[in-house]
Formats: structure tokens, sequence, C-alpha cells
């Protein structure tokens, strides 16, 4: 049950002089299958609930499940990506246990034969490399949705009764387990949020997921626990569930090391069990505790046959693996000739692919950083978006490059151009003619403007005079304010020298 | 689900009460004290009737869980139609919201 006192907690830097954290991590990721794991149901976001069940996912009797080879093929691609070895014998099993959420009154997954073992990541936080050891890749399935009716904000808690939708029940699901991960000290945290970074790129870049975790396509229980400093014992782990963004996985942790901290401190014991992590406060509750694996009576799935991938497949599948993200930053920054530090903006800025995509559509890899983490990083952020949300292409973004290259608006007119591509109204091009954007030529309007600032400014023209070439700049400005910024700068000032000296 | 092989192949541990009384936790039943006795007596008749099996010598047999030599039995990712949601409904004992209706969950959190 939740508790109401706030707890206890050890300042973060004190904690490290008593106790080393492990933290581990169990990260599962809902495929993006055109249908369900084990029938044709489809996969859809946001249906009308219950609109995409039939008798295999809603466990009636006599219905019997099929196993889908996209689902089994992205699971091998994970595991591979990963370093994992593929098993070449590997079966479902039952889990058993009863929630209304489970229609069968278990959920099909693996068990002591999972489809990959084994496996690493390498994950860099502050230019330091800390590997993840990966235990296991499974294939399992999703469980349907409650909505509690009756209490506060449709928490459980006091809840009157339960509402079930099975649209999400049997949708494919990767488990993703990692050894514990020890050694990571102070870091532990952002060790942890780096490792689920880092992994969603790459389950992106093979495209087998969507990997949001706001809509819950990539959801992470993290465990922790702290040991005395020497000692050769683990501590205790809690379990935190409900931890729904990267942000939150580096909280949870810090938060249990401090909160674990000061238990052990007291002279308390670590309790096992689950913990719900809290948003809006950035702490953690307890849950249930937690089961052991002998109650699930875990047994071999007697209605699915055997998964035993043969060496051909698993080099076929091997074969087809896109570029992973780390190779690919490698690339990136020798190619752009890029500082570390560089390249970990672009990242952090979630720019890299944008950058990418739009150098490859003809701008300079300077030109293509400058505007996503410029300008185009000032509007998303302004507007409360991700870049990638923006409404202008990489492609867009390359055109105004380059109609700033050829001469034909600068950069203020760029930003003019800007506007109207977020507005709808075009490409870049089609923008600066339709709002008649283009840079003045030296046309009559522009001499008139440049001999009225000369006019006007006697005192200027004659500092200029006197050797004081960089009061020009006033000069300039004076211009580029008549023409409310139409004007080519680097003109103007030719246009200025012509006339003073 | 251990194949290692052990000297007491033949023999049962007993049930007891406790172990009852956690399956039938684990299997939500509700079960009286005195069923928990008479179920004792019974599982363990069920039990000993199983244990001969594995007084077999099957030592290099592997555990047999598919009668039939079968692997990888795949379907491709194709959607195919669901079944309409007033049929599915119409299968609870109760629906509400265009959901199926349950009690109330206890003891555990969200
Ligand atoms: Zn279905």
């Amino acid at each position: 049950m939740s508790e109401t006192r706030s707890e206890t907690l050890v300042e973060f830097d004190d904690v490290l002089t008593r106790y080393e954290p492990v933290i581990g991590l169990e990260t599962h990721v809902e495929l993006g299958t055109e249908s369900k794991m084990f029938c044709g149901c489809a996969t859809t976001f946001g249906a009308e609930p219950n609109t995409q069940t039939c008798p295999v996912c809603l466990g009636l009797p006599g219905s019997l499940p099929v196993a889908n080879a996209a689902a089994v093929e992205s699971t091998i691609r994970i595991g591979l990506a990963l370093g994992c070895r593929i098993a070449s014998w590997s079966r479902f099993a039952r889990k058993n246990y009863f929630y209304p959420d489970i229609p069968k009154g278990f959920q099909t997954s693996q068990y002591d034969e999972p489809l990959c073992t084994a496996g690493h990541l390498d994950v860099e936080v502050d230019g330091e490399t800390y590997r993840v050891e990966i235990e296991r890749v499974h294939l399992e399935e999703d469980t349907g949705k409650n909505l509690h009716v009756g209490g506060a904000t449709g928490r459980i808690h006091g809840a009157d009764h339960s509402l079930v939708d099975f649209n999400r029940a049997g949708i494919p699901l990767v488990e993703i387990v990692t050894r514990p991960v020890a050694g990571a000290g102070a870091k532990a945290p952002e060790v942890a949020r780096a490792y689920v970074t880092e992994l969603r790129e790459i389950i992106q870049a093979l495209g087998a997921s969507d990997v949001r975790m706001e809509q819950g396509s990539l959801r992470c229980d993290v465990n922790t626990s702290l040991a005395p400093i020497g000692s050769l014992e683990w501590g205790t782990r809690t379990e935190t569930k409900n931890v729904n963004s990267l942000r939150s996985v580096e909280r949870s942790v810090r938060y249990e090391m401090r909160r674990q901290a000061a238990v052990l401190d007291a002279g308390g014991r670590v309790v096992q069990e689950t913990r719900h992590f809290h948003e809006d406060t950035g702490s953690t509750s307890s849950g249930r505790s937690k089961e052991e694996a002998t109650d699930y009576r875990y047994f071999p799935e007697p209605d699915l046959v055997p998964l035993a991938p043969d060496a051909e497949w698993i080099e076929k599948l091997a074969a087809g693996l896109p570029e992973l993200p780390a190779a690919r930053r490698r690339r990136l920054q020798e190619e752009w000739g890029l500082s570390a530090t560089e390249l970990t903006w672009l990242v952090n800025a979630g720019a890299l692919g944008l950058v990418e995509q739009t150098v490859a559509a003809g701008a300079t890899p300077a030109d293509a950083r400058k505007w996503w983490l410029g300008e185009l990083a000032r509007r998303a952020n302004d507007a409360g978006v991700e870049l990638a949300d923006l409404a202008v292409t990489p492609a867009q973004v390359a055109e105004l490059t380059a109609l700033v290259a050829e001469g034909t608006i600068n950069d203020k007119l760029a930003r003019q151009a800007l506007d109207g591509v977020l507005a709808g109204e075009g490409d870049p091009r089609a923008v600066v003619e339709a709002r008649g954007l283009a840079v003045m030529g030296e046309s009559d309007e522009l001499v008139a403007a440049v001999e009225a600032a000369i006019a006007g400014a006697p005192d200027v023209v004659e500092k200029v005079r006197g050797g004081k070439v960089q009061a020009l700049g006033a000069l300039v400005g004076a211009v580029m304010k008549t023409t409310r910024g139409q004007a080519d700068a680097a003109t103007v000032r030719r246009m200025l020298e012509e006339r003073v000296r | 689900m251990s194949t290692e092989s052990t000297p007491d192949r033949g023999a049962t541990p007993a049930l007891g009460r406790q172990d009852i009384a956690h399956l039938a936790r684990l299997a939500r039943l509700a079960v009286t004290d005195e069923e928990l006795d008479r179920f004792a007596g019974q599982l363990g008749a069920v039990l000993d009737a199983v244990a001969q099996v594995q007084r077999a010598d099957a030592g290099d047999v592997a555990p047999t869980t598919h009668a039939v030599p079968l692997t990888n039995v795949l379907r491709p990712d194709v959607a195919t139609p669901s079944l309409p949601r007033d049929v599915v409904l119409a299968g609870a004992p109760a629906a509400e919201d265009d959901r199926f209706r349950v009690p109330r969950i206890l003891g555990e959190e969200e």
C-alpha cells in the first residue's frame, strides 16, 4: 500500500561514502508487428476497447495459438544486435498467475529456454565506457489494460471495480534482462539511463518497435541494491516499476539508493519488494511483495512447438542488420570532424539523424548543425515539442542553407522563410518568392537608403574617414534597418565603403 | 523439471497442509481446514501414482513435451479480422463502457 509519510533519505554523495550500488534492468518492448503474437488480431494503438480480440487472445476454450514469424525474427535480431548467443532450441512456457488482465490464467512467456542469452551493451557516461552484460532476451505476450473505477484518479486503491480492455493482450513483448551491474558508483543512476537510451536507439534502428515510453511500448523495471563498501555480498534488491521516462530511470535509482542507505544506516533490513515510482515527486513507494518464481509454476507450453533457429536462418538475419547506433555515431563523428563533446550535443538534442538527412539533402555538415542546434532547437523549445516533430523536413532545411549560400537570402531572411515553412506555406524557395524575401540587389531603393544613412550621420562618416573603420558598422545597421533586413549586409558594406572613402 | 539423476527417484515428498493451503491460494480456491487434510491425502496418492514413472531408467532421455517432432511452426505477420465487440462482451459475466467488468483487485497496487 502507498506510504503517506515521507521517507528518510541520505544525501546522495553521502550514500557513496559507505555503500556501493548494484543495478539491474528488465526492459519490456512491445514489438511493432501488424498482428498479435499468437493470433491474427491487429495491434493498432488507441483502437476502441475490445475491438482487437479473438478466441485465442481471449483465452477461450479450444483456441490454439500459432507464433508470429515476424516477432520471432525481431527477437533474434535484437539478440544479435546485443551480441547474444541465439539458442538452437527454445521453447515457450506458461507463467501461471491470476490477474484480470491475463484472460488465460497464464502468460505465455519463456522460462529456462529463452531465444537469446549472454550478450552485452556498452554505454558511455561522461567519456567513460561501462559494459552492461545481458543475461537473456526472451519473447512473451503483453497483458490487457485495467481501468480502475470508483477510486480516486483511477488508481486501484479504493476502486470499486475494474474494467478490462484486451486489445493489448497478446501483443508480442520482448523482455531484455541485464545481469547485475556493479562498480558504477556515483554514476550508477546515469549508467541505468544511458543503458535504456542506447537500447531504445538500437531497437529503433532495427525497426522492431516504435519504443515510445510515454505510450508504454517500452517499459522499464529498475532493480537497485546497496552493499557496504568492501562487502563481498550484494544487498537485498528492490524492483521499481512504473518508470515511464528516461529521466525517471535515473531518478528512481538515485531515490532508491538514498532510501535504502537510510534504512541500512538505521540498522534495518531492505525488504525485497516491488516499488512504484511516482513521476510527480520522484519517489518510490512500497507495492506488493515479490512472488517466488516457483509460485508461477512454469511449464513448457504444450500448444506451441519449440523454436529451433538453424544457422542459416540466424546468418540471414545477422546479414540483414542495419548499421547500429554506436557504429553510426563513430562514422558520422569522423565524417563531420566533430569533437566528442560536439557529438554528444547532437545526440542529446536528438538531432543526429536530422543533421544526417539534411547533409544527405545537400547541406554542409556545419550549416546543418548550425540550423538544427540553433534556430530550430529554439523553435522546438518554444513550442515544447521534439526537434523531429517540427513541421520542417531535413530537405527543407537543406534548401534554406542553399538559398543563403547562393546569396538569395541572408540569415535574417532565412529565419522569416522558416516562419513560412513552419506555417505550412510550402518549401523555402516558394516561401521566399511568395513573401518577397529575396535580398535587394544594388537597386535605386538600396542606393537611396545608403545615401540617406551617410547623410544622416556625418559624425560617423568623419570617424571612418579618420581611420576608425569599425564605425562603419553603425551605418550598415542603419541601412539594414531602413530596408527591414532585406538587404545583403556584405553588399551594403561595400556600397558604403565606396561612398565614404 | 530437473533431469538430473538422483538415487531416490521413486520417492515422493509428502504433501502437507501448508503445501495445500499455498497451492489453494495460488489457484484462488477457498479451502476449509477439513478439506486441507482430505486434499493432502488425496493429492499425495495422486503424486505417488505418477511417481511410478520416475522408477523407469530414463537418465539419458530428454523430457518429452510434444508428441509430434515439429519445430518452427510459424504464421506470417498478417492481421486478420477480430471478433465483433458485442460478440466478445456477450460472453463476459459483466460489461461496462465496452470493457469487461471485474471485481476490484485486492492486495495489489496499480
Ligand atoms: Zn486475437
